[in-house]
C-alpha cells in the first residue's frame, strides 16, 4: 500500500513504486527474458534497416552464394555472411530477421483477435449465465477437445479453399492470424468468465445495477477492468504459443509461403539439409525461434507470479 | 406522518435445487427455500426502521427487494406510491430510482478498486447525464473527508473512509431513502461509532429515511425508531424501540436480548439458548420457533401465528399477551 | 501466587521485513496466562492481536518472525522450536481454534478420522480406545448423539455444531493452552452464547490456560478473567477483566468502550474516537495513541513509547485515568 500523503505521486513515479515493477527489478528471470524479447522485438521491427541482405529480392539474389557456412566468404563470390546462406544463396541472418518479423506478426495479430473474442466471450457468458453462459461453454468446451493446432488446420484448409488462388500467398499471412486466432480464444473466455463470476457478485456492481446503469455499461465499464490481470498473464504466455502455433503450421507447409517465410517457414527449408553438413540452415532459424518462445513463457510466468496476490 | 415505504404481503422463493441431470440420478425433487415469507411492514417518512435478524432470517433480501435489485417472489414494495417491479411509467421509475439508494456491507467490495474516487461518487449522476462538476469535492467534504481524496483509488482509504466514500455515493443523486446492508458490521468499534454519528447527522441535515439492516442489536437500539424482529424469514415481532426494548413479547426476541454479550456481563452464568437455526429448506411446521421456544405447546407445532397487535406492538406468536 | 503460569509471553517483538522498512505487529508485549484462566486479548483490526497468538503457536507466516523476547509454556521456552519439536508441542500441548470453522476441518475426512489420527497421534491410543475418545469428546463439547454423528462429514454440521468440533478438535490431546482466535465472529449471536459457555465450562472443568483473541469487548466481558487490550502492535492495557471495563485506566481502552452503542443509551450521537489507528509503517513517535488522544502532552510525543511497567503496573500510558484501582487478583 502506498502512503496517503498530501498529493497524489505523477503517474511515472508511481508506476516505478508499484508493486509490479518492483519486483520486476528484483527478478533477474524476468529482467533477462525482458531484455531479450526487446532486442529480437527490435530486430524483426528494424529488419529493414539492420540486415545486410535483401533476402527477397530475386535481383540481388546469387545462386552461387548458396550453402556459403558461416562466418565465412563464400569461395566463388567472395561475398561475406555471418550466419552462412542458404541452397538459394540466401543471408541466414536476413531471413531470420525477416522471418521473425512475420513470426511476431502473426503471434501478436491472433492473440489480439483472440483476446478480444475470449475476453468479449466470456464476459458475456460469467455476466448473463443461463443459456448464453452454456451456449457459450459449451462451443468452448468442444473445440477444447481438439489439439489447438487441429482446428487452426482446420480454419486454415477452410479459408485456402474459399481463397481465389492469385491472392493465396497474400492472404497466407492473415489467414494464419485468423486460424491461430480462432484456436485459442477458448482460454481468455474461460478465464474471463471465472473472474466475471466472482466479481459480478461483488457489491459495487451491485451499486452499479442499482443506479440503472445496463449491463453492457457494467460489464465494459466496472467488471472488465477488474478481469483484465489474469488476460495479460494469459496474453503473454498465448504470445508465445501462437509463434510456436505459427511455426508449427508453417513447418507443415500449411503456413507462410516460402517466398515469405517465417521462421516455421526456415526451419523447414533447413531440415532439409540437416544431415547433409549445412546445419546453420536450420540451426540459426530454430535458435531464434527457442530463444524468443522461451524467454516471452518466462516474461508471462514471472507476471503471473507478480500479479498473484497469494504468492506475493 | 406518511409512509414513504409500504411492504405488503411480500414473498421470495429462491431455488435452491441441485442441476437436472443430478437430480435424475439421485432421484430428488425440486428444492426450494423460502427466504421471505408473508412480509409486510410501513416505513414513515423521516425515520429509521431496522430489521434485525441472525443468518438466514431473510433481512438482506428483503433489502434487495425494497430497492429492486431482486424481484419478488409475489406481494408488493411500494415508494411513494410506486411499484418499480409493475411501474410502466419510466419517468416515475426513473425518480424513484434516484430516490432510494443502498449502503452496503464490505466497505472493500463495493468499491471499484479501478475507479477514481471522484468517479465513483458521481456515477449516479453521471449515469444519469446530469451535471458532476465539483459534486465528488462536495460531498466528500459532507462525510468528512477532502476534496483532494477525490483524485485517489479506493484501496488507499481505511475501511472507515471508505463507507464514508460509500455514504458520499448513496447521496449523490440526492436520495429521501438510504437502504443500510449491515453498514458498520465489517469497521472496528471505534470506526463504527463515527460512521454511526455521521449517518445520524446526515439524516437531520437532509431528512433521510434510513431502513437499516443488521443483526447488532446495540447498533439498532441507537440508530432505529422502530425494529422488527425476523426469524426465519417471517416477521415475529415489530415495535418502537422503547417498547421493543423495554418488553420484548416473542420469545425468539427474548432469546436474542438474552443471549447478547454485554459490558456488565460477568462471570454470567445464565443457560445459554437452547438449539440452533433450522435449515430453511426444510422448516419446522407450525410456529417456526416452536422447537427452541421454551413455552412451546400444540397450537405452536401446528399452526403458523399471524402478527397480532398487542400493547403497541405487533407479534406472531400465539402465548404472547 | 507462586505457580508458573502455562503461559508466560516476556518482552515479545516480531517483526515483518518489507521493502519499505521494517514492521513491528508485535511489540513488547509480555502477560502471563495461568491453568483455568481465559485472557482475552482485545483490539481493532491491525492491532497486532492475531499475530501474537500465530507467534505463540509458532504459526508465523514467513516473512514475520520473533526477533526478541521470550515465550514460556509452563516454564520452557519455545519460541526457538522449529519444525518437528513444535509441530509435536502444537495439538499435543497447545490447541487452536479459528475463526472459520469450515477451514480448520479437512473436508474429505469425517470428523471420527480427524478426532482419532489426533489422539493416535499424540497420545498413541489403540484405534478402538481413540475411537471411544473421540466419542467422548464429541459428547463433551455438547454434539447430541456424537456415537451416530462421529461418522459425518464437517459439511453435514451446521457452523454452530462444526466450532464444537473443532473445540474437540483442539481438546482431544489434553493441550495445557488453548488460543482461541475470534472463536465466535462467524457465528450468530444465539450460537456465539452457547460457543461462550461452553469455552468457559471446559476452561473451568479441564483447568486449561484459554488465550481468547477477539475484536468483541462484550465477548470480553462475558468470557474473559483477565483482558489485554492492544493498540498498533503494543499492549495498551492488561488487567482483571471487572477492572478494566468498569474503570479502564489508559484512554484508549476508555474510549474503547464509550464508542460501543451500549455505552451510550438513549443519547442521540455516540462518543467517538477521532482518526484511526495508525498504519503500522507509520507510527507517530512516542506514545502510538497520542494524535488521537485528549489527555496528550508534549511528553507523550517525544518520550520513548510507554509499556505496562513504565506506566505503573496496568497502562502503558504516561497520564493514565484517575481513579484506576490497583490490580486485584493475579
Amino acid at each position: 500500500m502506498s502512503d496517503i500523503s498530501t498529493k497524489p505521486p505523477s503517474r511515472m513515479r508511481s508506476i516505478w513504486d508499484s508493486d509490479l515493477a518492483y519486483s520486476f527489478r528484483r527478478s533477474p528471470v524476468a529482467l533477462v527474458s525482458a531484455l531479450v524479447v526487446l532486442v529480437l522485438v527490435l530486430c524483426a521491427v528494424f529488419a529493414a534497416f539492420l540486415a545486410p541482405h535483401d533476402p527477397f529480392n530475386p535481383a540481388t539474389l546469387n545462386l552461387m552464394n548458396g550453402f556459403t557456412p558461416p562466418n565465412t566468404n563464400n569461395a566463388f563470390t567472395g561475398d561475406y555472411f555471418v550466419l552462412g546462406t542458404d541452397d538459394q544463396g540466401r543471408d541466414v541472418l536476413s531471413t531470420i530477421l525477416y522471418g521473425m518479423r512475420i513470426s511476431l506478426f502473426v503471434g501478436f495479430a491472433a492473440v489480439l483477435l483472440a483476446m478480444i473474442l475470449g475476453v468479449f466471450l466470456g464476459l458475456l457468458a460469467g455476466y448473463a449465465g443461463g443459456w448464453t453462459d452454456t451456449v457459450i461453454m459449451r462451443v468452448a468446451d468442444v473445440q477444447l477437445t481438439f489439439p489447438a493446432i487441429l482446428v487452426a488446420m482446420l480454419i486454415f484448409g477452410i479459408a485456402k479453399g474459399i481463397t481465389p488462388p492469385e491472392y493465396r500467398d497474400q492472404m497466407a499471412i492473415w489467414v494464419l492470424v485468423l486460424a491461430i486466432g480462432l484456436s485459442d480464444w477458448v482460454q481468455f473466455a474461460r478465464v474471463v468468465r471465472g473472474a466475471t463470476l466472482v466479481e459480478k457478485n461483488k457489491e459495487y456492481v451491485q451499486a452499479a445495477k442499482l443506479i440503472g446503469r445496463s449491463p453492457l455499461a457494467i460489464m465494459i465499464k466496472h467488471i472488465l477492468p477488474n478481469v483484465l490481470n489474469p488476460v495479460l498473464v494469459i496474453a503473454t504466455i498465448s504470445l508465445a504459443l501462437a509463434i510456436i502455433a505459427e511455426a508449427t503450421l508453417s513447418f507443415l507447409g500449411v503456413g507462410a509461403p516460402p517466398t515469405k517465410p517465417s521462421l516455421g517457414t526456415l526451419i523447414r527449408i533447413g531440415q532439409e539439409f540437416m544431415f547433409s553438413g549445412e546445419w546453420w540452415i536450420l540451426f540459426f532459424p530454430a535458435a531464434t525461434l527457442l530463444a524468443l518462445a522461451l524467454s516471452i513463457n518466462l516474461l508471462g510466468d514471472w507476471l503471473r507470479d507478480a500479479l498473484n496476490p497469494r504468492l506475493r | 406522518m406518511n409512509k414513504i415505504i409500504d411492504v405488503s404481503n411480500l414473498n421470495r422463493i429462491f431455488d435452491v435445487s441441485k442441476p437436472w441431470l443430478n437430480r435424475v440420478i439421485e432421484r430428488k425433487e425440486k428444492a426450494y427455500l423460502a427466504a421471505v415469507s408473508d412480509v409486510s411492514f410501513g416505513i414513515e417518512e423521516n425515520s429509521v426502521y431496522a430489521l434485525v435478524g441472525e443468518s438466514g432470517s431473510g433481512k438482506s433480501t428483503i433489502g434487495k427487494m425494497i430497492v429492486g435489485l431482486l424481484s419478488p417472489s409475489s406481494g408488493s414494495v411500494e415508494i411513494n406510491g410506486v411499484d418499480l417491479m409493475r411501474e410502466m411509467d419510466k419517468v416515475k421509475v426513473d425518480t424513484v430510482r434516484s430516490d432510494i439508494q443502498m449502503i452496503f456491507q464490505d466497505p472493500y467490495a463495493s468499491l471499484n478498486p479501478r475507479w477514481k474516487v471522484r468517479n465513483i461518487i458521481a456515477e449516479p449522476v453521471a449515469a444519469r447525464g446530469g451535471d458532476t462538476k465539483g459534486l465528488a469535492e462536495k460531498l466528500l467534504e459532507q462525510v468528512g473527508l477532502s476534496a483532494g481524496d477525490a483524485d485517489r483509488f479506493p484501496h488507499e482509504f481505511s475501511g472507515g473512509q471508505r463507507q464514508r466514500i460509500c455514504i458520499a455515493r448513496a447521496l449523490a443523486s440526492g436520495p429521501k431513502i438510504i437502504v443500510c446492508d449491515e453498514p458498520t458490521s465489517a469497521l472496528d468499534v471505534s470506526v463504527q461509532a463515527q460512521v454511526l454519528n455521521l449517518m445520524s447527522d446526515l439524516r437531520d441535515e437532509l431528512g433521510l429515511t434510513y431502513l437499516f439492516i443488521s443483526h447488532d442489536l446495540t447498533v439498532v437500539q441507537h440508530m432505529a425508531d422502530k425494529i422488527g424482529v425476523l426469524y426465519l424469514g417471517r416477521l415475529v415481532e415489530e415495535a418502537p424501540r422503547e417498547t421493543l426494548f423495554a418488553n420484548p413479547k416473542h420469545p425468539y426476541t427474548q432469546m436474542l436480548f438474552d443471549a447478547a454479550p454485554r459490558m456488565d456481563s460477568f462471570g454470567r452464568e445464565i443457560p445459554p439458548p437452547q438449539g440452533e437455526i433450522p435449515d430453511a429448506i426444510n422448516p419446522p411446521s407450525g410456529c417456526a420457533f416452536h422447537p427452541r421456544c421454551p413455552m412451546a405447546t400444540e397450537v405452536c407445532r401446528r399452526e403458523i401465528p399471524a402478527l397480532r397487535d398487542i400493547s403497541g406492538a405487533r407479534v406472531a406468536c400465539h402465548l404472547a399477551e | 501466587m507462586t505457580k508458573t503460569p502455562v503461559l508466560s509471553v516476556r518482552d515479545l517483538i516480531v517483526e515483518i521485513p518489507t521493502r519499505r522498512g521494517v514492521l513491528r505487529p508485535v511489540d513488547r508485549v509480555s502477560y502471563d496466562i495461568h491453568s483455568g484462566q481465559i485472557l482475552g486479548v482485545v483490539g481493532e483490526s491491525g492491532a497486532g492481536k492475531s499475530m501474537t497468538g500465530n507467534a505463540v503457536i509458532g504459526l508465523l507466516d514467513r516473512p514475520a518472525r520473533i526477533t526478541s523476547g521470550e515465550i514460556l509454556l509452563s516454564g520452557e521456552p519455545i519460541h526457538q522450536l522449529q519444525g518437528e519439536p513444535l509441530r509435536r508441542l502444537r495439538g499435543k500441548r497447545m490447541g487452536m481454534i479459528f475463526q472459520d470453522p469450515l477451514t480448520s476441518l479437512n473436508p474429505l475426512l469425517t470428523v471420527g478420522e480427524q478426532l482419532t489420527e489426533t489422539i493416535q497421534e499424540h497420545l498413541g491410543l489403540s484405534n478402538a480406545d481413540a475411537r471411544n475418545r473421540a466419542i467422548a469428546a464429541l459428547e463433551e463439547v455438547g454434539i447430541p448423539a456424537a456415537r451416530q454423528r462421529i461418522d459425518s462429514y464437517p459439511h453435514e454440521f451446521s457452523g454452530g455444531m462444526r466450532q464444537r468440533v473443532v473445540i474437540a478438535l483442539a481438546l482431544c490431546a489434553e493441550p495445557e493452552l488453548i488460543i482461541a482466535d475470534e472463536p465466535t465472529t462467524a457465528l450468530d449471536v444465539s450460537v456465539q452464547a452457547q460457543i461462550i459457555a461452553l469455552l468457559k465450562r471446559l476452561c473451568r472443568e479441564r483447568g486449561v490456560a484459554v488465550m481468547l483473541v477477539t475484536h468483541d469487548m462484550g465477548v470480553i466481558a462475558e468470557a474473559a478473567d483477565r483482558v489485554a487490550v492492544m493498540y498498533a502492535g503494543r499492549l495498551a492495557e492488561l488487567g482483571a477483566v471487572r477492572d478494566v471495563v468498569m474503570s479502564p485506566s489508559h484512554p484508549y481502552t476508555a474510549g474503547l468502550m464509550a464508542s460501543t452503542p451500549l455505552a451510550s443509551i438513549g443519547q442521540k450521537r455516540l462518543r467517538q474516537i477521532p482518526g484511526s489507528m495508525p498504519r503500522l509503517g507509520a507510527l507517530p513517535d512516542g506514545c502510538a495513541f497520542h494524535p488521537r488522544c485528549e489527555r496528550a502532552t508534549d511528553q507523550c510525543k517525544t518520550g520513548g513509547s510507554p509499556t505496562i511497567a513504565s506506566g505503573g503496573g496496568r497502562a502503558a500510558c504516561i497520564h493514565p485515568l484517575p481513579a484506576a484501582k490497583s490490580e486485584v487478583t493475579q
